[in-house]
């Protein structure tokens, strides 16, 4: 580590990355199995970053983990309803698309976004209160899992509908343009979305406005038990880009480092103007698709190249092996990190159900200018 | 003079520009609506007047569209959508139903979570377009909470409903039918709000109540004149808006008539008359003398030729013929 609190050279450089670290896309470039792209991650984009960075990324990526396990575990106990779509394994996508974000830029999510809301900003209390139906959740118990929404801190929502919102995230950034405002929009939706209609109709609508959104595309190889090989037409998402003459970049995934890298070339893109950016993040969820999943559909060995390239487990030990933190400080971090859930679930569970006098409420903005 | 005559065309064109010169967050968006000035030329010289900053022209997205309208009201545009024909709103129906209309309370009613926008579009027969091009899909949107849907009859309602609808802070689907288009009217000079949800009895009489809205009201007037030349004193009610309903002006006529007719051009099966039928039953089932009976287009598609097409939709003589025999029940 420098003097100055940033990291020095790196210990693990990866020979599959282009000078500014990601892989670009050029038409009609043919590429092997994606997975293998991936062999080292982490560690090349290390130099140059604050400690504080390195471990703030650490810790949400902690967080949301914690998060997303308790809710495994509180299923299991019979202690939530409904069904809920974890993220686990994706938490380096989030963390490093969130991180070069304003408060007032804007995120639209997935049926897979507790990590989206939290790395956003969204407060953790509020959105376990939520998922537990609680009135002082942030939807007033009215929402869940799948209708998580805090625009005060940038958080339009997580969808049920997949791909639902990458035309409103369009719709958004199309307002912040012609509200002449500088802020952005971050479009997240999986390789699943990226076969939809919308996906479609709604980057062509982009481009050719030059409207200042990110779209996202986390690609964890699967749309519930679909292979993306057996549903996607090309072998990279982002190579879809090239179809609405807009950059497709491909990161790492399981490296926070990486997205962020990509994130802050296409988020000064759309801030300048330049329009939208398709960057497509190879991840891997650990978990099944929803809690009823038993993941028949692949492999155990699978499962473990990708676990073994786990991002809290890489940055946690690249901060130690560059001499960032040491050990003692990463442990504090998981510590600090399960407390802060443990005592947002705990209040949450503690709290009463909703009262149902107000159900029927809020269909309708009732303060209309015309009355 | 504080009228002047306008087709309903214009008058849309003028509920347009006044709430766009009023509020620089309206603006309109759909195909063809620029240069071209849409395709019944509903915008005409709105590009002029307000540039593509104003009047942005789209792609054929009509699923996206709407969930751009959707993204940019939830950051407070006040967005026009304008879809060709009502036969593709079925295009945007996810957005729709899964999300404008649902944003707010699903998450949580609060004020930041508005979506004021309005869809208008034209719908219809009677111009041998044939079955694409030609429904009447309210029965459709009438399923959906959340969703407000105004039916003009006059000019001067389509300024004063779409004015209210602009600054309505909810989704609103706005219907124009295109047989009405150019029908003119008198339209008020001054700035002519017309509430939404209220009914307006177009006609007062005391035998039977002729329930109608957007161009029904028109073949309801026609029906009317002929109950009259029989004897009769037909009260014939303009809707107006079918979410919400007025209940109560629905009520208060059928108890005093007793006998009812509810006309629609959609089709009759889990129709809009439908609706209004079971609003009735619930409402005024011991003040009726007869059975409330329904006149819709037949439940197929519209066919092509006029003479087939005239034959499904609902015309005069069906609402002539239903009344009569709910007056002689």
């Amino acid at each position: 580590m420098t003097e100055d609190g940033t990291v020095g050279g790196t210990s693990r450089p990866d020979k599959w990355k282009t000078e500014d670290g990601n892989q670009r896309l050029e038409v009609g470039s043919r590429m092997t199995d994606p997975i293998s792209h991936f062999p080292v991650p982490l560690s090349g984009f290390m130099e140059g970053q604050s400690k504080n960075k390195l471990t703030s990324m650490l810790r949400m990526m902690i967080v949301i983990r914690r998060i997303e396990e308790t809710l495994n575990d509180l299923f299991a106990r019979g202690k939530l309803f409904g069904t809920t779509h974890l993220c686990v394994g994706q938490e380096a996508v989030a963390v490093g698309a969130c991180y070069p974000l304003r408060k007032d830029d804007l995120v639209a999510s997935t049926h897979r976004g507790h990590s989206h809301a939290l790395a956003k900003g969204v407060s953790l209390r509020k959105l376990m209160a939520e998922l537990l139906g609680k009135d002082e959740g942030l939807c007033r118990g009215r929402g869940g899992t799948q209708h998580l929404s805090d625009i005060s801190v940038g958080f339009l929502g997580t969808n049920g509908i997949t791909g639902g919102l990458i035309p409103v995230a369009t719709g958004a950034a199309l307002a912040f343009k012609m509200k002449k405002q500088d802020n952005v929009v971050v479009s997240f939706f999986g390789d699943g979305a990226s076969n939809t209609g919308v996906f479609h109709e709604s980057i062509n609508f982009a481009s050719i406005k030059k409207l200042p959104v990110i779209y996202i595309c986390e690609n964890n190889l699967y749309a519930m038990s679909i292979h993306v090989k057996r549903s996607t037409s090309v072998e990279n998402i982002a190579q879809r880009a090239s179809a609405y003459s807009i950059p497709g970049v491909i990161v790492d995934g399981m490296d926070p480092l990486a997205v962020e890298k990509a994130m802050v070339d296409a988020v000064n893109r759309a801030r300048k103007g330049e329009g939208p950016t398709l960057i497509e993040a190879k991840t891997y969820r650990y978990l099944g698709h929803s809690k009823s999943d038993r993941r028949v559909y692949r492999t155990r060995e699978e499962e473990k190249y990708w676990m073994d390239r786990d991002a809290i487990q890489n940055l946690s030990s690249a901060l130690i092996e560059n001499n960032v933190a040491a050990d003692e400080e990463i442990e504090a971090i998981f510590r600090d990190a399960e407390n802060e859930v443990k005592s947002a679930v705990d209040w949450a569970v503690s709290l009463p159900d909703p009262s149902v006098d107000d159900v029927a409420s809020g269909l309708f903005q009732e303060n209309n200018e015309y009355v | 003079m504080n009228k002047v005559d306008l087709s309903m065309k214009d008058a849309i064109n003028l509920a347009l520009t006044e709430e766009m010169e009023r509020d620089g967050n309206v603006f309109i968006m759909g195909e063809d609506i620029g240069v071209y000035g849409g395709a019944f030329g509903v915008t005409a010289g709105l590009l002029d007047k307000f540039g593509e900053d104003g009047i942005v022209e789209t792609p054929i997205s009509e699923g996206s569209l709407m969930g751009i309208a959707t993204g940019s009201a939830l950051m407070g545009m006040r967005p026009v959508l304008e879809i060709m024909f009502m036969d593709f709103t079925t295009l945007i129906i996810d957005q729709v139903l899964n999300h404008a209309v649902k944003f707010r309370y699903m998450f949580g009613g609060r004020d930041d979570i508005r979506v004021p926008l309005v869809i208008r579009t034209p719908y219809g027969g009677g111009r041998a377009y044939g079955a694409s091009h030609s429904q009447s899909l309210e029965g459709l949107f009438l399923h959906i909470p959340g969703l407000k849907i105004l039916v003009p009859s006059t000019p001067a309602d389509a300024r004063g409903l779409l004015k209210s609808a602009i600054r309505d802070n909810n989704p609103v689907l706005f219907l124009e039918s295109k047989l009405l288009y150019n029908k003119t009217g008198q339209v008020p000079k001054d700035d002519n709000l017309i509430p939404i949800g209220k009914a307006k009895v177009v006609i007062e009489g005391e035998d039977i109540t002729l329930l109608s809205y957007g161009r029904t009201l028109d073949m309801c007037r026609e029906a009317a004149d002929y109950l009259e030349n029989e004897g009769y004193k037909p009260e014939v009610i303009d809707l107006r808006s079918l979410n919400p309903l007025d209940k109560k002006a629905i009520t208060k006529s059928v108890e005093k008539t007793g006998r009812v007719v509810v006309v629609e051009e959609g089709t009759l099966t889990g129709g809009v008359g439908a609706e209004l039928c079971s609003v009735i039953m619930e409402n005024a089932f011991f003040s009726l003398e007869s059975p409330p009976e329904r006149v819709a287009a037949m439940d197929l598609p519209v066919p092509y030729s006029p003479v087939l097409e005239a034959e499904v939709l609902p015309g005069v003589g069906d609402i002539v013929e239903a009344s009569l025999r709910s007056l002689s029940y």
